[in-house]
């Protein structure tokens, strides 16, 4: 009697293990099934706009509602840009902040440093905008963008690049805005990272006499370096996405422009603002295809982040 | 008690506290040149607290401070303007667990010689092959200096600690317990590695094992709670102690 009970007892959890594996498993798959399913309907949504005008769309830069005549560069180059300002300066100060934190911060200031960055990550982006557009961008025309223009400005080499009007608002405003809003993600992940640093690892460099600059430089850094190009993909990411704060400050131009203070337009920004009035099928499925490639600038990123860890992977000496 | 050679390190009324806990009480200990000197007792004796102030590594973490004096060569380490980092230049540390750094074998050696000195390429590599011959470990690594510390096994990786912490020449070499992650062959590597090392370097090992502290050392010191129990020539310890304390710990009525 005892022997069959068990024997019950056993089915029914082999029962339960097989619902559990399938239930998860499709759980894992629904991932699957989603990503496919954007990016299938966007190509669908697209096709149209890439009939009508193939691979020029990438390099066109006119966008003319009217005439409806898309190219996709403006938003494109604004995308990037902007981006590239925003790690520019996100990246350098992210990591000061995470290593304060971690490394020379006395404690009782680890922990109110640590929630104000949280905190920070946590204001919504429209607030940002609204921040950007009537605070920052005013400031930012009268002191800074002048200075900027007297001195890297005056050089031949730079000039184009600080050309025009200063108006407050335009792609430096824009990466500026979008460094703020991505250094909270970067150094409060960064700041985990280098939490998980092993003490006696650190203690052992330390112990030959590093410096802590020596320390962070050649132990920590290598040590997390997944984890800290993780946490600066993760701050691309949000960068490339980011629609409102974008939007307020960027000027919503269609005009390419060498200089940072002349307005621009992102593929954000531009769907944001135009879908509403997008009429005719070329005009909306342009804006689509817009979508699809900042999809796929977003996996181009991430696939290079992989391929890079590999690379330092191999520089360490891992491979056999 | 006093040993007949000459002492390389003198601690005198050794006070040490965790926040407000007292976890050394008043120490005062000759650790002889040339010699190994091991600290054996029971968990949180402080023992290895003891080992980490010789090159104040606790000075990394706020709230733990050290009071009285440690002299190593009459120089004070304990005094505010000792320089750190040239003080752990001369006193090196091995842990207890294996830690390479997350770089090549040859830049782990390297890496704190390059701290120190200005090296150019052929001398820095005869640095890191003479290390690693002192360490016993060249043999084995020769071939693959260029792989990653990690790929080593533990008792290799351990035993690159142990090149790492004398490839920048320092006077003194502290163990914390640096077998207890090891199975016995790396164990016995390790010890062996110890006897040879005496003979250029100041060594203090912290161990868990009293067979070890009785095959390695030559002087043992016995803690117990803080306190410094019983010191002296690692053959009177453990043949004819002094103490009951230090007794019942060595043949196991206790610990």
């Amino acid at each position: 009697m005892p022997k069959s009970s068990y024997s019950g007892l056993q089915k029914r959890g082999v029962l339960l293990d097989l619902i559990f594996l399938n239930v998860t498993r499709l759980f894992a798959f629904v991932v699957f099934a989603l990503l496919a399913g954007i990016i299938i309907t966007l190509i669908i949504g697209s096709m149209p706009a890439i009939r009508e005008f193939g691979f020029g769309f990438l390099i066109s830069a006119e966008w003319n509602p009217v005439t409806e005549k898309f190219g996709a560069l403006v938003p494109i180059v604004g995308t990037l840009a902007t981006s590239f300002i925003a790690l520019l300066i996100a990246i350098p100060v992210s990591f000061g902040i995470a290593l304060f934190l971690t490394e020379l911060s006395p404690g009782w200031l680890r922990r109110p440093l640590g929630t104000a960055i949280e905190l920070l990550a946590g204001i919504p982006s429209i607030i940002y905008g609204m921040w950007g557009l009537f605070v920052f961008a005013p400031i930012f025309a009268e002191t800074v963008q002048p200075w900027l223009k007297n001195s890297l400005g005056a050089t031949t080499l730079l000039a184009p690049l600080f050309d025009g009007a200063p108006m407050g608002i335009g792609m430096l405003s824009a990466g500026i805005i979008l460094s703020i809003m991505v250094i909270p993600f970067i150094a409060s992940v960064m700041r985990d990272v280098f939490e998980v640093v092993p003490p006696m690892l650190k203690e052992s460099a330390y112990g030959v006499g590093a410096t802590t600059w020596e320390v962070v430089w050649n132990v920590v850094l290598p040590y997390t370096k997944a984890g800290v190009i993780g946490s600066i993909m993760l701050g691309l990411g949000r960068a490339l996405g980011e629609t409102m704060a974008v939007t307020f400050v960027i000027g919503n131009a269609h005009k390419l422009s060498t200089s940072l203070f002349m307005p621009g337009n992102s593929i954000a920004s531009a769907l944001a603002n135009e879908f509403t009035e997008a009429d005719g099928e070329l005009y909306t499925s342009s804006l689509i295809e817009l979508g699809l490639i900042l999809f796929f600038i977003t996996f181009v990123v991430l696939a290079l982040s992989k391929l890079l860890l590999l690379q330092l992977g191999k520089r360490e000496g891992k491979t056999t | 008690m006093t040993p007949d050679t000459p002492t390389k390190i003198s601690i005198r009324d050794l006070n040490f506290y965790y926040g407000k806990f007292l976890a050394l009480k008043n120490i005062n200990l000759d650790i002889a040149q040339n010699k190994v000197t091991a600290f054996i007792g029971p968990s949180g004796c402080g023992k290895s607290t003891l080992l980490r102030t010789l090159n104040r590594m606790y000075q990394l973490y706020p709230g733990q401070r050290a009071e009285g004096q440690i002299l190593l060569d009459g120089d004070n380490v304990l005094d505010a303007k000792q320089d750190l980092n040239m003080l752990r230049a001369k006193v090196g540390m091995v842990f207890q667990k294996p830690t390479p750094f997350p770089m090549s074998i040859f830049d782990n050696i390297a890496f704190g010689v390059k701290l120190y000195e200005n090296l150019g390429r052929r001398e820095m590599e005869e640095r890191v092959e003479w290390a690693l011959r002192k360490a016993a470990l060249w043999e084995e690594v020769k071939d693959k200096l260029q792989q990653s510390g990690n790929s080593l096994s533990g008792g290799q990786q351990q035993r690159l600690c142990i090149a790492r912490g004398i490839a920048v020449k320092p006077e003194v070499v502290l163990l914390d317990e640096p077998c207890s992650a090891l199975d016995p062959i790396s164990t016995a590597h390790i010890e062996e590695l110890i006897n040879e090392l005496k003979s250029e370097y100041t060594i203090v090992i912290v161990t868990h094992n009293m067979q070890q502290a009785a095959r390695v050392s030559d002087y043992t010191a016995y803690m117990y709670l803080g306190d410094l129990i019983e010191f002296g020539d690692t053959d009177n310890i453990f043949t004819t102690p002094s103490q009951k304390a230090t007794e019942d710990y060595i043949t196991g009525k206790f610990g």
